[in-house]
């Protein structure tokens, strides 16, 4: 496929669900159906257009291959932004997952959502939230990137806040919007430090800037931490994580697509995409924040009885490991993650869904026993929960596999042990969790007996989907084994030096050697996932050096330890929970009472809210009263006085057209008429006046013309 | 040298009773004031041997215009208690023009060399009644012509309108307006 | 002194000047005329002195003759006007006949 080919399809997958959007928003109630196909079709011949761009990519095989148009958005002299879109082999991963669980997340909705009063007007935002994903993945530049950034923001505002009448539905929204402003309010000063010091928004300049050092020591430092906290509000780790457990109020095809799948997979991509810009510093910082991230989160799910919530802690955690990845310099591990868990992530979402649409609940109190009556949905859920347990066959375990490994290499090569730690222990407590939501929904004894019997399996369009993800649950990981590391031909840690030989750049001398153990790391870890999973890769050797030899060992023996470990991890987990939750060999009513503390604090999430309302918002409200103070009595003092300052000069002018203009006025009146009445006085009316005038005027005339 | 003391009675006779007539307060006093100078205006043709002119003078001037005069000031008197003050300020004014206008006159009669000559005065009846008759006959009638709208003229501004009679006047009852 | 043509002339100009004063300053519209008639009868002196001292002819005489004529003429109609002014206001005060005024 050709490289305009490949261009313009890209632009077709952006722009279709914009189309779909417009169609939607304005046309759509007068539409049969409301314009649900439209949605469907749609997203069906951009999920086509993904595909030949995934095989375009699989055929070219080089991971640094990409595709790029610009062109220039402003020019004004002496600052310029160009703007426009990059395909990747990374890029290409992206679209088909975006465009795959989009697609999916259509056709259920058309089941799940069927009968609301504002069905079109929902079409019309997942289509709005589409467009906007792919401008995140389709930029080229961070301009652009902030841009669908924001957008995409909107849409789960949007979509978050769909039932609006419900006050927890409303507040859960502008929570998601206003905790995504503080992480994007980071991502703004960091692009405009890399701006200001580099001059440029495209992503290969900057990495080549960095390499030649144009940008660096503490303001790289800084400015990739800035850029990371981007990461930090959209993909909700800590400390801004507090806005995804209440985005689940929104309708669960949206928890789906935006809240597992894609929007919070946004700063992943983010990260890794522009992973050279994260100097050593930064990468430090990303990788604890992720492994604390994960093993947090998944400690709360532990006691959460709502099935969306304990899936939204899921997700957190999950989206931990993949930050943790990117911080141990493994940025391809990450992605891959972030495609697996897509996969079955959204899985877990429509399958809850359904389960909701069952029953009518989200509380695990209403449920159980439900496997005898939602088939479909047991089997695809639990295909699911084992590969987000990391079970080796299904995809997730890979993906999981390898981002402990890494974590692990890292720990070794830096002595940084406890980030693989936090990961190893959440990888027992995600398989536990998983499997008590399972077992209290689909197994046991019904909870209600009347919600148990109005239960019945969901109609096709929610059964197709689920059934078609839990097939990929599986053969993302087939793959694997097939055609070993496919996904290092997609995406790959950047050649930074062959980069910025493309740029002329000066360097500034001190070439930036950003992340060793991280990049040592991260190479390793992917050559060693090749290499564990048996052939040597041949001819797709990204990085030709062979002075990884030595770093080879460790990784491979880090590898299999983690790999050793994860597997036990995961099947401790799924005993223990087995035994609890099936079994029901411990009475967890007596546990959380004689473990009361440590109960409420994982019931209260670790009081993060609560430690918000007492500080940061009074000290928001504080600062803008400060402003609100400054605005009404300087700023307004400024405009009053202007007023003032007017009135005085109108009041002057007034005086001066009073006094002076018409002083002038009616004074030559006033002279006009004194002379009138003076001229006046020679008409007196006598002759002998005028006899007068008549002698006197030609005595005059005599003497002046001398006529004497 | 009894032309010259003639002479210079003559113009007394004349500008005396003149300057009574401009400055005197009671009209009839002017009015037979007016009637010396006319006198001694007369005079003075007499004396520059116009002898036609004089009498003329004599005739129609004193005997008809200064009788006129007369005759419109005793119509037209108002008591005694009600006439009016002079003021100075017109005085003034007038005094100024007059003296001017008289200095402008005098310059030019003295400045001017008119040719004058002396001859002796003859009798001039026949010559002016026969030029009335030949070479201002034109005039002569026009002049007639003047004198009959004059009197008409004169006529009817006396004759006594309906619309003036607005009150009775003493020992007419009947009025029709 | 030799009485010649100046000095009439000059009796003549006073003549004038006296009657123009009398014109300009009098109350009494008849006491006006009778300016009037100093005037004329000036005029008139002119002409004859004029006659007799430079032309030596009789034209001036002639002239004279037609003042005088004219002159009762405007003399009668004069006074009719200031008969008739008595009656409509009473008086003969020259000042009360301003409506020219203004």
């Amino acid at each position: 496929m050709s490289d305009n080919a490949i261009l313009y399809s890209a632009l077709a997958i952006l722009g279709l669900p914009l189309l779909s959007y417009v169609l939607i928003f304005f046309f759509g109630k007068k539409l049969p159906r409301q314009g649900d196909f439209i949605g469907v079709g749609l997203m069906g011949i951009a999920q086509l257009l993904a595909i030949r761009i995934f095989i375009a990519f699989w055929k070219i095989g080089d991971p640094s291959y990409r595709v790029e148009k610009a062109f220039t958005w402003l020019d004004l002299g002496g600052f310029r932004i160009d703007a426009g879109i990059l395909v990747d082999g990374m890029t290409a991963v992206m679209l088909m997952v975006v465009c795959i669980v989009s697609f999916l997340v259509h056709l259920y909705s058309v089941g799940y959502m069927h009968g609301d009063r504002r069905y079109a007007r929902y079409f019309a935002f997942l289509g709005f939230f589409t467009f906007s994903m792919m401008g995140i993945v389709l930029a080229n530049n961070l301009f652009f990137l902030y841009m669908f950034w924001e957008l995409v923001g909107l849409s789960s505002y949007l979509l978050i806040g769909f039932f609006f009448h419900k006050h927890s539905a409303a507040n859960a929204n502008k929570k998601a919007f206003l905790t995504n402003r503080v992480g994007d309010w980071g991502f703004w000063l960091g692009i405009l430090a890399f701006f200001t010091a580099t001059g440029t928004l495209n992503y290969f300049e900057l990495f080549a800037h960095v390499h030649a050092g144009t940008i660096k020591g503490a303001l790289l430092g800084w400015a990739g931490v800035a850029l990371f906290l981007g990461c930090v509000g959209k993909s909700a780790q800590m400390p801004l994580h507090i806005w995804l457990p209440d985005a689940m109020e929104g309708p669960t095809p949206v928890s789906a697509l935006i809240h597992a799948a894609t929007m919070v997979a946004a700063g992943v991509y983010m990260v890794a995409r522009l992973a050279p810009l994260f100097g050593a510093d930064a990468m430090m910082v990303i990788l604890y924040v992720g492994a604390i991230t994960a093993f947090i989160t998944s400690t709360i799910a532990l006691v959460k009885t709502d099935i969306k919530r304990v899936l939204a802690f899921s997700t957190l955690s999950q989206l931990g490991y993949m930050v943790m990845a990117l911080g141990a310099g493994d940025p391809t591990n990450a992605m891959f993650h972030l495609t697996t868990h897509a996969m079955f992530k959204a899985l877990l979402f429509l399958g809850a869904g359904s389960v909701i649409h069952a029953v009518h609940s989200q509380e695990m109190g209403d449920m159980g026993g439900l496997r005898k009556k939602m088939p479909i949905t047991f089997v695809t859920f639990l295909v699911a929960t084992l590969a987000l347990s990391g079970v080796p066959f299904f995809a997730g375990f890979y993906s999981k596999d390898g981002i402990l490994g890494s974590t692990l290499a890292f720990g070794m090569t830096s002595g940084h042990y406890v980030p693989f730690i936090l990961g190893i222990t959440a990888a027992a407590i995600t398989p536990f969790y998983m499997f008590r939501l399972v077992f209290r929904t689909f197994f046991g004894k019904p909870q209600i007996q009347e919600k148990y019997d109005h239960a019945h399996e969901s109609p096709l369009s929610m059964t197709i989907p689920l059934m078609t993800l839990g097939v990929l649950s599986i053969i993302a990981a087939g793959w694997q084994t097939a055609d070993k590391g496919w996904f290092a031909k997609f995406a790959a840690p950047y050649d930074v030096p062959a980069i910025s030989a493309e740029f002329n750049i000066e360097s500034t001398g001190d070439h930036l050697v950003v992340h060793d153990e991280h990049a040592q790391a991260g190479h390793d870890a992917e050559t060693s996932v090749e290499a564990a999973h048996g052939d040597e890769h041949g001819a797709d050797d990204t990085h030709g050096e062979e002075a990884h030899g030595e770093h080879h060992d460790v990784a491979h023996t880090a590898h299999v330890r983690a790999m050793v470990m994860s597997i036990s991890m995961a099947l401790l987990g799924i005993t223990l929970s087995w035994w609890v939750y099936y079994r029901k060999k411990v009475n967890t009513g007596a546990l959380q009472k004689k473990f009361h503390g440590a109960y409420t604090v994982l019931q209260g999430m670790y009081f993060f809210d609560e430690l918000y309302h007492a500080t940061v918002y009074p000290f928001t409200l504080w600062v803008a009263s400060v402003c609100a103070a400054f605005d009404r009595i300087v700023i307004d003092g400024i405009v009053n006085g202007t007023g003032y300052l007017t009135r005085m000069v109108s009041w002057i002018s007034g005086l001066i057209d009073n006094y002076f203009v018409d002083g002038a006025v009616n004074g030559v009146a006033a002279v006009l008429q004194g002379a009138g009445e003076g001229f006046r006085r020679i008409q007196t009316g006598r002759i002998q006046t005028y006899l007068a005038y008549v002698s006197a005027s030609v005595l005059i005339l005599v003497l002046v013309y001398r006529v004497l | 040298m009894t032309g010259d003391l003639v002479f210079i009675l003559l113009a007394l006779l004349t500008i005396v009773p003149a300057v009574w007539v401009v400055f005197s307060p009671n009209i009839v006093h002017a009015g037979f004031a007016l009637l010396f100078t006319l006198f001694g205006v007369a005079g003075l043709y007499a004396y520059m041997g116009a002898d036609y002119i004089a009498v003329t003078q004599l005739m129609v001037y004193i005997g008809g215009v200064l009788v006129l005069v007369l005759f419109t000031v005793m119509m037209t008197r108002v008591p005694q208690g009600k006439r009016a003050n002079y003021g100075l300020d017109r005085f003034v004014p007038a005094g100024v023009l007059s003296l001017a206008v008289f200095g402008l006159l005098y310059k030019t009669i003295t400045s001017v060399d008119w040719g004058a000559g002396h001859t002796e005065p003859v009798p001039t009846v026949a010559e002016i009644g026969t030029n009335f008759m030949t070479n201002y006959i034109f005039p002569f009638e026009y002049v007639s012509l003047v004198l009959l709208v004059a009197m008409i003229g004169a006529a009817i501004l006396i004759r006594e309108n309906k619309n003036t009679q607005d009150e009775p006047e003493n020992g007419e009852s009947e009025v029709q307006s | 002194m030799n009485v010649g043509l100046p000095h009439f002339l000059t009796i003549s100009a006073a003549l004038f000047a006296l009657g123009l004063f009398a014109v300009m300053s009098r109350r009494n519209a008849i006491g006006i005329l009778m300016g009037v008639e100093l005037m004329l009868n000036a005029s008139n002196i002119n002409f004859v002195a004029f006659s007799r001292y430079v032309q030596h002819g009789i034209d001036g005489q002639i002239m004279a003759a037609f003042v005088i004529v004219l002159a009762a003429a405007e003399a009668a109609v004069a006074l009719a006007i200031v008969l008739a002014m008595f009656r409509n206001f009473g008086t003969v005060h020259a000042d009360t006949v301003q409506s020219l005024k203004r």
